[in-house]
């Protein structure tokens, strides 16, 4: 890092913007589940912001974004509104977002890193999304589906030092929203978004807890990798400015993947007035207490608990990470069904995340071949009877092997496991044969 | 006697029942009155008339068939009735009078106009209006200004001028409109018919082109008290598709359209509302009304309001501000219009709105005007302490002579300046006709606290019932 940055500390703050996972859209009755669905089949007036339609905010949106909000140690605020958001764009329908401004739904919180560094949320906010453009030619086409899916928007402080640190807090979140069953971050479907605000500051600055006068925001990052080479790109680009004694322009820029450069974004939203005021077709919101202690009720283990007391119980590092992992939910219940029915936490688990064969079996059929093979191993009698029984009907193959031909052994083992169904320890039944026949 | 398209809605609806005509004739009685009358009027923009004669014939068939008993699921079963521009109602051209949205034939329907097909009652057509309803004249019409019946050379007044036109030269029984501040009331005064402009929240705002969002309230514009409450009763009530939609359940009001007793009733009379520079014949009818409420029983408290002054400017500000911010959609792109086609008005609202609401403005304009409204509604909530109702003329003058709201930007605000405190409050008010001064009407009007409609339909009902203004035809 510190080549990379040389003489300066980095200050690098995130907007991660995620999809929620609801029924519906976040102010109509559209079905939310637009993934793979033909271009404007998701509309109607509302989300088409056709004159007269208006908004009727959908509860299940705020209640999971008040779930995030709690994971993430948040302040649940107790009054809260939307605002409207004002700026020009063919693919935003009624000229402004509907979005939350002064009172969002979630004030300041943390995560703690595995460094054991704070990782600090300034605020957590639900709005709607945008639709899409695509640019064929000299046309552009709009797609209306996306308008209107609601959307959670995590800010952080500029509280990470490292881009290690910001992309294990992406990481983190994408977790948190999986088990939360807040939404299922896919950044290939654009359900999770980023964007980073970066500066550079010295050491001096630093211990001073003092601010870079600029920061400038890379957007439109759609995966950890991508982010990882936009924001050394861009560390490098201002060390160069700041080597020289001059400091970088406050803007908004992209990462040029072909190139390896982020370019100004200089056209697009400068210097912005949004022109916020209250959303007058939404009346703000009031949650009372007993509606936040429902919240925090519903508030599951977390990742990295999950993870701390897999360890605990005996589990590596590694299997406990893959079990705790935000897409690998299904394989963490095999887990835990089999740990429950009696099994050893450290034997399923290392079955589970080591064993290909085994992770795709249900809990059920797991359960069966562990049964299955205790079962075998246990009992020598069966399969001594069972080698005898064998050894009698194939006297020709015997003879064979007495004679020389050795790769007759397979071929009397495979006659055993006919015999018990499969069922016997291949490594034993093939010892008791060589022992019979010598 | 009074031609079919003459009668009110709670005598259409006798008719009708009592199969004394058809809706057929109904509906063609109205066409026929369309026909002579629209053309120097300019209350129509859009005629629904062959949709409107199938629908009658249905009308007629449905009641041939089950009788009056069709009436108990549809109560307004085969009545022609009038919409202004800006509800939009599926597969009719919607223009809220403006050439931006001209030729924009609506995909869906509103809940006002919904409703009102449920209960049976046809469409004529979609009426001229202020273009977005920005005005008070009738004159900002894109489409050429609405003409007042009782005066081919005066304003009808404005927003709902197309609909109050139509209701008032009976080419339709009733008609719905829209006010944001006065703009239902205001009309109403200037052609001598009802308008009932209802609480904010009671009736659904869904499927109607915003211009102020948080004031903005459909109602009826009728030629009766109790038609007016007729209406009420369809159009109320919550709506899951607005938010902002109150949630209380309706009343019968035309049940207090048939109370004539005002007794222990308290009606206040403002003094900063009287002490305006009122027209005189306007202060005449306003006080000798006050003389009749008195002699249905009505206690009449002399008592006083912040200065409607206040309001014009919290009104100013919040109005410019949410017109910038719900025309923004008109951005060029959709709609197949050029935002060329915006007319001075909307231009001009626009961009004051805009400044308004500007990084900087903000707290300044915007902010401070909605902490003044919170006084403003605290005054009236004090006020409703001591008095029921609160009493007043609607408008200062009677109907203006045509071109004058050109001659000043503040037009609308001067003369809705007796509606305007009102609706920012969000209350419910009505305006009746009280009689007539240099040959115009002159409106009154009751208004009270929230949700209060069945208390300012009983008492503007016993009211209109006692001023027997005889033949209220206007000149046509």
């Amino acid at each position: 890092m510190d080549s990379l940055t040389g003489p300066y500390k980095l200050v690098l703050g995130l907007e991660i913007h995620l999809h929620v996972k609801t029924k519906t859209k976040m102010f109509c009755g559209d079905d939310a589940n637009i993934y793979n669905a033909e271009p404007n089949t998701h509309t109607c007036p509302v989300c088409l912001g056709l004159p007269g339609a208006l908004p009727v905010p959908n509860f299940e949106a705020v209640k999971k974004t008040h779930l995030l909000g709690a994971a993430l140690n948040c302040s649940l605020n107790k009054k809260s509104k939307f605002d409207r958001k004002h700026y020009f764009y063919p693919d935003l329908a009624k000229g402004y977002q509907i979005s939350q401004y002064k009172e969002p739904l979630c004030g300041e919180g943390y995560l703690v890193l595995d460094s054991g560094q704070y990782a600090e949320v300034e605020r957590i906010h639900l709005e709607e999304d945008t639709a899409k453009s695509f640019h064929e030619g000299n046309k552009t086409l709009i797609d209306f589906n996306k308008s209107g899916m609601p959307l959670i928007e995590i800010v952080t402080k500029p509280t990470f030092e490292s881009i290690d640190d910001a992309v294990e807090f992406c990481k983190k979140i994408q977790d948190v929203i999986r088990y939360l069953g807040v939404g299922d971050g896919d950044m290939e479907k654009g359900q999770m978004r980023l964007e980073a605000n970066i500066s550079l500051r010295t050491k001096e600055m630093a211990e001073k807890d003092e601010l870079p006068k600029y920061k400038v925001e890379i957007k439109n990052i759609n995966s950890f990798k991508f982010m990882e080479r936009a924001v050394k790109a861009e560390i490098k680009r201002q060390r160069e400015i700041l080597e020289k004694g001059a400091q970088p322009q406050q803007e908004n820029r992209g990462f040029d993947e072909v190139k390896g450069v982020t370019v100004s974004q200089r056209d697009k939203e400068e210097a912005h007035d949004y022109r916020y005021f209250p959303e007058p077709d939404i009346p703000p919101m009031t949650f009372d207490e007993e509606y936040f202690v429902q919240i925090l009720s519903q508030k599951t283990e977390l990742p990295w608990e999950r993870k701390a007391r897999l360890i605990a119980s005996g589990l590596s590092e590694s299997t406990a990470s893959v079990l705790s992992d935000g897409f690998n939910q299904k394989l963490y219940e095999k887990f835990e069904k089999l740990v429950e029915s009696g099994e050893d936490a450290k034997k399923v688990g290392n079955l589970l995340v080591n064993k290909k064969e085994y992770a795709a079996l249900s809990a059920a059929e797991i359960k069966t071949k562990l049964n299955e093979q205790v079962e075998v191993v246990s009992d020598e009698n069966v399969l001594t009877e069972a080698v005898g029984r064998v050894l009698n009907a194939n006297q020709d193959a015997v003879e064979n092997y007495r004679k020389g031909k050795t790769n007759v052994l397979e071929f009397l083992v495979g006659q055993v496991m006919r015999e018990t169904r499969g069922k016997a320890d291949t490594n034993m039944v093939r010892e008791m044969i060589k022992r019979n026949l010598t | 006697m009074k031609k079919l398209n003459e009668l009110t809605l709670k005598e259409a609806i006798t008719g009708l029942k009592t199969r004394t005509f058809t809706s057929t004739d109904l509906v063609s009685a109205c066409f026929d009155q369309i026909e002579l009358h629209n053309e120097s009027i300019n209350a129509y923009l859009t005629l629904t008339k062959e949709s409107a004669l199938k629908q009658a014939s249905e009308a007629d068939r449905m009641i041939s068939e089950k009788g009056e008993k069709a009436f108990d699921e549809k109560p307004l079963l085969g009545v022609p009735y009038a919409c202004k521009d800006n509800f939009n109602v599926e597969g009719v051209e919607m223009t809220a009078a403006s050439n931006i949205l001209k030729g924009y034939i609506s995909p869906y329907e509103s809940t006002v106009t919904s409703k009102i097909k449920k209960a049976g009652a046809i469409l004529l057509g979609k009426t001229n209006m202020d273009a977005f309803a920005h005005g008070s004249s009738g004159e900002t019409s894109d489409f050429g200004p609405t003409k007042n019946p009782w005066n081919l050379d005066k304003v009808p007044g404005g927003s709902s001028s197309g609909s109050a036109a139509a209701v008032a030269s009976d080419m339709c029984v009733f008609a719905i409109g829209s006010e944001t501040a006065g703009s239902i009331r205001g009309p109403a005064a200037w052609t001598g018919i009802v308008g009932l402009k209802p609480t904010y929240g009671r009736v659904s705002r869904y499927g109607v082109v915003a211009m102020a969002s948080s004031t903005d309230s459909p109602g009826p514009l009728t030629k009766t008290v109790e038609d007016a409450a007729i209406v009420l009763e369809i159009i109320a009530g919550k709506d899951a598709l607005d938010a902002t939609s109150s949630p209380l359940d309706i009343e019968q009001y035309s049940a207090y359209a048939k109370v004539n007793d005002l007794k222990g009733l308290r009606i206040g009379k403002p003094a900063s509302y009287f002490s305006l520079d009122l027209e005189p014949g306007v202060r005449d009818h306003a006080e000798k009304s006050l003389d009749v409420l008195k002699s249905l029983g009505a206690e009449i408290i002399e008592m006083d309001l912040l200065d409607p002054k206040y309001s014009i400017a919290v009104y100013t500000i919040l109005q410019r501000s949410e017109v910038s911010s719900n025309l923004a959609r008109f951005d060029g792109i959709r709609y197949g219009h050029d935002r060329d086609a915006f007319g001075t008005e909307a231009r001009k609202r626009m961009m004051l709105g805009a400044y308004a609401l500007s990084a900087g403005y903000y707290d300044a304009y915007y902010s401070k005007a909605q902490k003044v409204r919170t006084l403003i509604v605290d005054d009236f909530n004090e006020a409703f302490k001591e008095v029921d109702l609160i009493f007043g003329p609607t408008m200062p003058c009677v109907a203006l002579d045509l071109g004058e709201s050109e001659r000043s930007s503040m037009f609308g605000e001067m003369m809705d300046v007796l509606a305007e405190p009102s609706s920012i409050a969000g209350l419910p008010g009505i305006s009746i006709n009280s009689g007539f001064s240099n040959k115009m009407p002159v409106g009154v009007q009751l208004i009270g606290p929230q949700f209060s409609e069945g208390q300012i339909i009983k008492a503007a009902s016993a009211l209109f019932n006692k001023f027997s203004l005889g033949e209220r035809k206007s000149v046509l």
